[in-house]
Parts: structure tokens; sequence; C-alpha cells
């Protein structure tokens, strides 16, 4: 029972985001909730948060989610030209898993009371955003390569944390999705080791894929913390572990040496090593251009939303489909015909075990 | 758009060496077929040997281990997820 | 795949619990199972590594080359097309299954590229760029563009069922005793669960669509209409596939008699035979007529080629 417990931290109505009337009447409830974040413990589907908590939950879980499926579009473009077959093979399996982790993540919102078929409206409308990096445009091989080690270098360093996300679902889908991400990461890297090892035209091709996609990854971690007022109260509640600028230094901080491994030059004349700071000093990014993409003025914003939305509207039919077919043939209908498997084959495990 | 969507699917696994089946998740399906389908796909990688088991997620009953009142607010029934569609204003702020 | 819910609170899956000295590169040095983190234990190891290689007596190496070449293009083939389906699907759960479909086919046209190939000493990347058009032996319903999900699912259908078939016989599960050279029988054991994974997707969805709606239905029965009479050519007698499995390959009527099963459940109704549904200029083949195994293709194909070899010719020199 939570009678009464002093908090051991000023808080005040505007910073929990409820109003007056909610607190006096569940402040039992918040007592509990604002136990089990300061516990680091985790909040799960059914128990009892602020509305502001959920709302602000759902909208980052299911950007996220967007995000993943957004950014199979810029990738999967190269599949069907990948140079290799083995490059082809990893490619497709990559925007394969980013399918996974969009569904997974949609999954996790699912759970807050929000529907996936209203947070796919929300993003073809563009109610709510996915990663601004997505709106570049792929150019070269070289792009593959480079969105596996900065953008998703970038990715893990804002996702590690959040594997200890106070929400439980999305903590747990996201420590799924880092282990299959660092796998990615490594083989865009690998690509570009072995570009830069090639012929000079690979060489060029990576070269001018880092000029073109360092800032946009830096913009990744968003905002810098003075232009974020809304950092604070998410970190108070674990929706953030770590702030802005701390995420995007720590991010420098590893590509630089890894940069220099390659053989790349990063497009910043004022990155140097501080040592009084013990981090690599950057350059400004340009936050006019961030705001400028991220309100739908990126080279590629039309073309990644209209592509999601007519896969969207073209599948209506075949899903009507799927629902008429499942209305006429549920269980009570044994006639359904089913074509059996070939009993070498463990088809799906589940068929016999009840219990 | 108002065309409906597949219902959401809960899906539960057991490995090759676990002794009960554990919640991974959830994904949309037209029918249990289906849903067994993807939840092989999306949930398993067709690992061979894994248990599946999917439930349509309007059939779990589930307490909530903070519930003090078996008649907890605002809920009546005891859906396992958030029981009423929650529709997010516009105006949440961004991180 | 690791069991998410046994995590404890607040230390991602057995990793000391600290805070900000998390270094997000640690999971990048854990030496995980790494064949868990990809998908669908897809390896990306040399395919035919650990399996010897000599071509046994008695098996004739040049057919042997030209049999494999010829499963193995028309799942680069099909599988191409296949993945310009990625982030078209009409829902996010099919896009893992189509990629799970695409990738098991380049995987198969990887392993018998590489047999060919060791034949013929070139590598399956030399065969699958540097090849000219009439140098591709696939059969020309691979190349066909499949203008929605029921052509889509219908060829699926139609392509899995028979080659799934072929793969049976050459791994010995047919009526003769499989491919006389191991590797090709191996390389289609592997290959016979995951048709059978085909197969039974498409079967799934051809049912359902054309027992559907009164649109899914139509839709269904149009995709068969225009892709029937095409799987003509898969039935085509192909000495090389029966000198490489001398004990026989599955027959028009097994093929038949599945599809009509599948039909059925669906209520769609099988061409009777070759007719005007045929789109001009792509007549099914006839016998004695050259067709995809002899490097006739479809107008379809130069694009498909261009498509898939031009990065790499762009730079023949490279590596990748």
């Amino acid at each position: 029972m939570h009678t009464g417990r002093t908090k051991d931290r000023m808080t005040t109505s505007a910073d929990t985001g409820a109003t007056g009337q909610e607190r006096a009447g569940d402040q039992e409830r918040m007592d509990h909730f604002e136990d089990t974040i300061a516990r680091m413990s985790r909040v799960e589907p059914r128990d009892w948060m602020p509305d502001r908590y959920r709302a602000t939950m759902i909208r980052q879980i299911a950007q996220h989610a967007h995000s993943e499926i957004i950014g199979m579009q810029p990738e999967g473009d190269w599949i069907t030209r990948a140079p290799s077959l083995r490059r082809k093979a990893i490619l497709l399996a990559k925007v394969q898993d980013e399918a996974g982790h969009g569904m997974y993540l949609y999954s996790a919102a699912e759970t807050l009371g929000a529907d996936r078929a209203d947070l796919t409206e929300k993003l073809i409308t563009a109610r709510q955003k996915y990663s601004s990096i997505f709106n570049y445009p792929t150019l070269s091989y070289a792009d593959v390569g480079v969105i596996g080690w900065l953008v998703d270098g970038a990715a893990i360093c804002n996702q590690v944390p959040l594997c200890r996300s106070s929400y439980g679902p999305y903590a747990r889908a996201m420590i799924r999705i880092c282990k299959e991400e660092s796998f990615h990461q490594r083989q865009g890297y690998e690509l570009l080791l072995t570009m830069m090892r090639g012929t000079q035209a690979q060489r060029d091709l990576v070269q001018d894929a880092v000029n073109r996609f360092w800032w946009p990854t830096l913009m990744m971690f968003g905002p810098p913390d003075a232009a974020s007022p809304n950092t604070a109260q998410s970190m108070h509640w674990g929706i953030k572990r770590h702030t802005n600028d701390e995420l995007r230094q720590r991010f420098v901080d590893m590509a630089v040496p890894q940069a220099d491994k390659l053989g790349v030059t990063l497009p910043d004349a004022d990155l140097r090593w501080n040592g009084g700071r013990g981090h690599y000093d950057f350059g400004q990014v340009d936050w006019r251009e961030f705001q400028a993409v991220l309100s739908g003025g990126g080279p590629c914003n039309t073309q990644r939303l209209a592509r999601r939305q007519a896969a969207h509207e073209a599948g209506g039919w075949v899903r009507e489909a799927a629902l008429a077919h499942a209305a006429k043939h549920d269980k009570d209908h044994p006639e359904r015909m089913r074509l059996t498997v070939p009993a070498n084959q463990n088809a799906n495990g589940g068929e016999a075990n009840h219990g | 758009m108002a065309d409906p969507s597949w219902p959401l699917y809960e899906v539960f696994l057991r490995g090759k060496r676990g002794l009960n089946h554990v919640h991974v998740g959830s994904l949309h399906a037209a029918d249990p077929e289906m849903a067994l389908r993807h939840a092989r796909d999306l949930y398993t990688r067709r690992n061979e040997g894994v248990s599946i088991w999917v439930v349509r997620a309007s059939d779990v009953t589930a307490s909530s281990p903070d519930e003090k009142d078996p008649f907890f607010k605002p809920s009546g029934d005891k859906v396992y997820r958030h029981p009423t569609f929650y529709d997010i204003p516009d105006d949440v702020p961004h991180m | 795949m690791s069991d998410p819910g046994s995590a404890p609170d607040g230390a991602p899956d057995g990793a000391p619990d600290r805070d900000f000295d998390d270094n997000p590169y640690d999971l990048l040095a854990r030496d995980d199972d790494a064949a868990h983190r990809w998908a669908f234990g897809t390896g990306f190891t040399d395919p035919l590594d650990g399996i010897d290689r000599s071509v046994p007596d008695g098996v004739d190496q040049g057919q042997l080359a030209r049999c494999c070449l010829a499963l193995g293009d028309d799942a680069l083939i099909y599988s191409h097309r296949l993945q310009q389906w990625v982030t078209r699907m009409p829902e996010l759960e099919e896009e893992t299954a189509l990629a799970n479909v695409a990738l098991d086919l380049l995987g198969q046209a990887r392993m018998l590229l590489s047999r060919a190939g060791g034949i013929v000493g070139r590598s399956e990347d030399q065969l699958a760029f540097f090849r000219a058009e009439p140098e591709f032996r696939n059969v020309r319903l691979a190349e066909h563009a499949d203008r929605d999900f029921a052509e889509l699912t219908v060829r699926l259908l139609l392509l899995s069922t028979w080659r799934l078939a072929l793969f049976e016989s050459l791994a010995g599960r047919g009526p003769g005793a499989g491919a006389a050279d191991p590797v090709l029988a191996a390389i289609a054991a592997k290959g016979v669960n995951e048709l059978a994974y085909h197969r039974d997707y498409a079967a799934g969805w051809v049912v359902r669509l054309g027992d559907g709606t009164a649109l899914s239905h139509a839709k269904a029965q149009a995709a068969l209409d225009i892709l029937w009479p095409q799987a003509v050519e898969l039935f085509r007698p192909d000495p090389d596939a029966l000198a490489a499995c001398p004990g026989g390959i599955g027959d028009r009527a097994a093929f038949d008699a599945i599809v009509d099963t599948v039909l059925a459940a669906a209520g769609l109704d099988r061409p009777a035979a070759p007719g005007p549904a045929c789109p001009p200029g792509r007549p099914p083949a006839a016998v004695g007529e050259r067709a995809g195994r002899d490097g006739a293709h479809t107008a379809a194909m130069a694009g498909i080629l261009a498509e898939l070899q031009s990065v790499a010719r762009a730079d023949p020199g490279a590596t990748w």
C-alpha cells in the first residue's frame, strides 16, 4: 500500500502533466506510478499511467515504428541492383528485419490503446512523423553501406538506452531490435571497408555518400538540448534516458575513429579532438535544414509517404478478401480445405500443443 | 480509409529448451492459420522446433499485478491491453 | 531467439545494469549466436562450404552444369521479380513473408550457380552479373511482372508447386533415386522444405482470394487465365534435367492434381487450353520452338538484366 508517502523530489502538477482534478482523484495511483519510475522498474500495459505519459509514449513508439517501415524504402530500392549475390542477400534480409522491427514497435504501441491502422493513417497524413534521415535519397550502392554504418550506428546510440525505457513492452522490443541492428551496422561497415580497399571509383562513391549523410545523421539525435523543452519531463518519466546533445556527442566520439579506419574524411572542418573535454569538438548542425526536412521539405518526403500510401491503398482489396474468407470459414466449418505439409517438415509446432 | 483491419493476435512461444510458452508480442492476421504463419515468420524466424500459440487479443483475460481493487477503474472488462481505443491529441509535444 | 521475458528489470538481456557508461558497441563485440540474429538462418558464408565438390564418375559434367544453371536462373530471376514487391505488399506481415520467399530462392540460386560455376570455371557472381541474355536458362514464367497480388500468389503457386516436385525428385523423395550428383541432391533436399512453405503460403492466399470477395475472385481468375498458359513451358522435355535425375522429375498430371485441389477450394476455374487469354506476342512454347531454357526470353528479360547487372557492370573490376 502506498499511503501518503512523501516524494523525494519536487514535483508540481505541471511536471506530472495531470490536471488538478486528476491529482486529487488519482493521487494514490500517481504515487505508485512515480514510485515505479523512481525504482527504475517497468510500467506495464494494465498499469495506471498519466494521460500525458500514455500519449507521449504512443507517439514516440509509433514514430519509431514508422521510421523502421519508411526506412525500408531507401535501402530497399537497391536490392535488385546489389552488385553481388551475397550483398543482395544481406540487404534483403536487413530490409526484412526492418519490417519486423516496425511490427514489434506497432505491437508495443497497441498495448497502450493505439490501433495500428489508425497509426498508419496518421503516418500517411503526416500527423505523425518518422526519422527525417529517410527523407534523403540513396544515390549509389555506397549509400547502403553508409546507412548501415552511420544511420544504424546513430540509431543504436539512441536505442540502447531505450532498452531501459520505463515502459515494459517498449523496452522489450528495443532489446530484440538492438541485437539485430548491431548486426546490420557491422554489415554496412564491412561493405564500406571492402569498397575503400577496392577501385578508385568505389572509394569515390563512399566519400560522396559520407559527405551527403554525415550531417543528416547528426540531425537524427534531434534539436539541441536548449531547444528541447520537453526533455526534462521525458527524462523524469524514463521515456528518455539521455539528452539529445549527450547522445550526439557520444556518436561523434565513436564515429570519428571508425572514419579514420575507413580512410574517409568527415565533412566538418571544425572536427577535432578536445583533450580538455575528453570529446571531439564538431561544427554547427544546420538546424534550418533539419526543420525544413522535418516539415516536409526534404528531397524524398513526398515519395516516401506516397509509396507507403500506395501500398496500403492497393492492398485494401486483399485485406478485405482475407477477412471475407475468414468470416465464411471459421473453425466451425471443418470442410475448409488446407494443403498438408510434408511430414518431414516441422510445420509450425503449434498445432498439437495444447497444454 | 474505412476498410476493416485484421484483428490483433497475441503470440506465445516455447523454445526448444523452454518449459512454457512466453508472450512475445502481437501481430495482425485475418484468421488463426494466417496468424500462426505470421508468428512463425516474425517471431521465430522460422526456427524449427519452436511451439507457437496465437490467441485473439480479445480472447485474453488478464489481471494487473498492481490492481488492489477488483473493480479497478476505468475498465469493466479485463482485456490484456488498454481496453479502449486511445486517440492521442495532435498537440502532444514532441520529444 | 532469446526469450525477452527473461531479461531482468533494468538490464538488457544479462548485461550489467550500468546506465550512462553502457557502450552501444558492446553488442557488436559480443559473440552472440549470430545465426539467430539474422533472418531465417540464411548463411552468408560460402554456400557449398564443406561439401566435396568433385563431380562423381559417370555424371556428365556439361549436362549437370546446364541443369544447375537452369534451376539457378529460375530462382535468380524469379527472386528478382519478388524483390520488386518489397515495400509494396498489402500488409506489413506479408512483407516478411515475401522477403522470406525471395531470400530462400536467392539462396537456392547461389548454391546452384556455384555448383554450375565450379564446373565451368566461373563464380556465382560472374554468372549472375556478366552473362548476356541468351546465356540465361530460366523459364519465361519467371520473368513475368506480377501486376497485382493475385498474379503474385497465383504465379507463386504454379512455380513453387512445379519446383517442389522437381526438387523432391532430385532429393530422392520421388519415384527415382534422386540426382546422381550429391551436391545437387543436397541443394534440392534443403530446398524442399523451403518450397513446401512457399507452396503452402501461395495456396493459402489463392484460396482466400478465390473464395473471398467478388472482386478478389475476379482478380484471381484473371490472374489464372493469364498465367496458366505460361505453365506449359515448365513441362517441356528437358534432357539436362532428365540426365541429372535419371529416375524422373515429376510429371504434368501430378502438378495438375495439386493445383486443381487448390483451385477447387478457391472456387477458380482452370483454363482448359491456351487460347485467347494469352497476351499477344507471348505464345506458349511449342515442342521444337526455342524457349527460356534455350536462352529465348520475353521482352521483359532485357529490363530485368539491366537492373540486376547495372551496378556490377559499372565497375567490372570491383570487389564487393
